[in-house]
């Protein structure tokens, strides 16, 4: 066997290095890293990083975990003068690790098909847009190849509308209106998407 | 007195690769069957990018879970089965031993097919965990490394059991590699799925873990065939023992911290993202030191890519990955990343590692060991044509149309005059352009599926003289006789 335990400890001992030079070193060097106080831009104060709600936010993110939507958007904004991300308005200032502490696994994405979504509640708030957006995302952005989520939603032909949450569909009118009737998982997606938000000043930012 | 099928005299060699014969085509076998659903997977995922409404009524078939679907069921179903099997029978031809626990590993490919299938299932119904390159539910570690601890246990018996004290370099990558992947999986899965980790570092895991799947277990796989199949077919040493040392142990060093360059500008300590790009400017070494030395083996022998199939993907393969390396220290370079990040360029340049490299090594490496496994030859030399050149072209137009994308792309993003629409139009024959290389590379698998196929059901002539491309032009072409063995 001659060398062949020296090959063995050697090439552990590279791969469990890189664990704690990549992975375990910055997450100790981050763990003093907690929640903060902080001032909201209407003068209140509000703890930061807030953690989503059991009711819709959290089933909503599982629902943008187990449909992919990171795939195609990322959530977190590069620091100026790094891109452009800022100036396209996809944050007034950059990500930090604290924007993340909460999150099992954070969803910071790699592809930029779509827009950043770090701050998609800052820049839509309105929970109809969304809505209409998740059902055929080219009636708000036409061009766009988001996948359309029809399954989400139901619909209905009528005058009045058939629920509290429904939507009209934009194009018909009258006793042929047809309304978008959204399920639970609908709103619980774009509940989680307008809980994006990272525009809180924060003095960890340089 | 009997009369059977030519009977090989059964030379030490023939009887090594006899005992790899049921488990090794097994997992052969399985890889292909993952490879074309892979390759389906692919299609409606691509298709998909530039018509979104292409099969979106059904939640299974939506975008975001296809697309990891796809990822996974070509990771961890095609490129590591197929891996597997190439390194059970390399372990077994290099340490000059019968395959041992053959029950063992025969059980193993399927338990592994279960459990790609279970993930993929779990992917498709929305179960994905969202972690990049290891997005079968956590659950899934445990099994997978229990499936490692089997065949590690395999590789360390056929070691104990070699003869020459002498370990050739496939055998370090490979060992290596039967470490690494394990550790990686577990490592993750532990500090990304539990509290061991908090926030931002679980990112740092992902994409740890993420880069290593190809450094840390694709590569080796691919390097140590790369190693063997080429002094193999073209008949003379690897040009330089040491150079593999320095090769190998470079690799082992540097690879693994190159992980971090997926971050260059994201939310964490910005050392971290130095240490990544600095590990991936030190691939230069391994990658340029394994590149002189299969070159400088290959020199004088280049004509052999005529007329042998495994070579021929083989070297494709090998060249491919010099290009990927080159690419991917280049990439990490703040000022290029800056462009190329978040763009259709990465895509690329992941299949240009895990495509022309990777799975083109696997292709050639299966061109040389099933021949020997059922004892007969390729059925068609035109079926391999078109798999050799559906691949290559597919891929290459698959590399070109998106790398260009990527770029134009990353340029528009970062110029926030230019709307965000506007980028999405101009991608679009691009996508395209993906659809139809993808379709090439399908028509390849499908090629490539029909031999194996015919392989297996033993439809291979079984003449002595293998299938090459071109072959001495001959006017009759004899079968050769049955033997009758007394």
């Amino acid at each position: 066997m001659n060398h062949f335990p020296t090959i063995i400890a050697v090439a552990l001992a590279t791969v469990t290095a890189s664990l704690f030079g990549l992975v375990l070193i910055p997450d100790w060097q981050m763990d003093d890293i907690v929640a903060v106080e902080a001032t909201a831009s209407d003068g209140s104060s509000v703890v930061y990083p807030r953690p989503l709600d059991v009711w819709r936010e959290q089933p909503g993110r599982e629902l943008y975990v187990g449909n992919g939507c990171i795939y195609c958007h990322s959530q977190q904004v590069r620091p100026e003068g790094f891109g452009a991300d800022i100036e396209r308005g996809w944050g007034m200032r950059r990500s930090v690790p604290r924007d993340y502490i909460l999150q099992t696994p954070p969803l910071t994405g790699s592809m930029r098909t779509g827009p950043d979504l770090a701050n998609i509640s800052a820049r839509q708030a309105s929970i109809q847009w969304h809505l209409l957006h998740l059902y055929d995302p080219t009636i708000t952005s036409p061009g766009s190849i988001m996948p359309p989520f029809k399954f989400l939603f139901t619909t209905q032909v009528g005058e009045t509308t058939p629920a509290l949450d429904a939507v009209r569909l934009p194009g018909t009118e009258g006793s042929q209106t047809q309304w978008l009737i959204p399920s639970e998982e609908a709103l619980q997606l774009v509940a989680y998407l307008l809980s994006l938000n990272q525009e809180l000043p924060l003095e960890d930012v340089q | 007195m009997t009369v059977s099928a030519p009977v090989v005299p059964p030379t030490e060699r023939w009887s090594i690769d006899q005992s790899c014969r049921q488990v090794i085509l097994l997992w052969y076998g399985s890889s292909v069957f993952w490879l074309l659903f892979g390759s389906l997977l692919a299609l409606v995922t691509s298709i998909k990018m530039h018509t979104p409404g292409f099969l979106a009524d059904t939640a299974w078939l939506t975008f975001g879970r296809v697309r990891p679907a796809h990822l996974n069921t070509m990771i961890y179903g095609w490129a590591s089965m197929s891996g597997i099997g190439t390194m059970l029978w390399l372990f077994a031809r290099l340490c000059k031993t019968r395959l041992v626990w053959r029950e063992g590993l025969y059980l193993t490919a399927i338990y592994w097919n279960l459990l790609v299938a279970a993930g993929t299932i779990a992917i498709l119904a929305g179960y994905s965990t969202g972690v990049e390159w290891m997005e079968f539910p956590a659950w899934a570690a445990g099994p997978i490394a229990f499936a490692f601890f089997v065949i590690h246990i395999a590789a360390w018996k056929m070691l104990a059991n070699r003869r020459k004290g002498h370990l050739y370099i496939s055998l370090w990558y490979l060992f290596g590699c039967t470490m690494w992947f394990p550790f990686l999986y577990l490592g993750a899965t532990i500090l990304i799925q539990t509290p061991a980790s908090t926030g931002i570092a679980k990112m740092a895991t992902n994409w740890w873990f993420a880069h290593n799947v190809l450094g840390l277990w694709l590569t080796p796989i691919g390097l140590a065939s790369v190693y063997y199949f080429i002094p193999k077919v073209i008949g003379r040493p690897i040009h330089s023992y040491h150079f593999s040392l320095l090769g190998f142990w470079t690799l082992a060093i540097f690879y693994n911290w190159a992980g971090t360059h997926h971050l260059i500008g994201g939310p964490l300590p910005a050392w971290v993202v130095t240490v990544g790009i600095v590990g991936s400017l030190m691939m230069f070494i391994p990658v340029t030191t394994v590149a002189i030395n299969h070159h400088m083996t290959m020199v004088g022998h280049f004509h052999v890519l005529k007329t042998s199939p495994t070579l021929r993907f083989i070297v494709f393969g090998a060249m491919s990955y010099t290009a990927v390396s080159v690419q991917g220290s280049l990439q990490s370079i703040r000022a290029w990343n800056e462009v190329t990040h978040f763009t259709h360029y990465t895509i690329a340049h992941a299949h240009l590692g895990v495509y022309a490299f990777f799975t083109m090594v696997a292709f050639g490496s299966m061109y040389y060991v099933m021949p020997r496994l059922v004892e007969c030859e390729w059925p068609s030399a035109n079926l391999i044509k078109v798999h050799f050149w559906g691949t290559a072209i597919g891929m290459s137009m698959y590399w070109i149309g998106l790398t260009w994308a990527g770029v134009e792309q990353g340029l528009a993003m970062n110029n926030p005059d230019v709307p965000f629409l506007e980028i999405v139009e101009y991608t679009i024959p691009y996508l395209w352009s993906r659809s139809v290389a993808g379709t090439l590379m399908t028509i390849g698998h499908i090629a490539f599926a029909i031999s194996v196929w015919q392989m297996l059901r033993r439809h291979g002539a079984t003449s002595t003289e293998p299938t090459l491309f071109t072959s001495p032009t001959r006017l009759f072409r004899f079968r050769k006789p049955p033997e009758v063995v007394t």
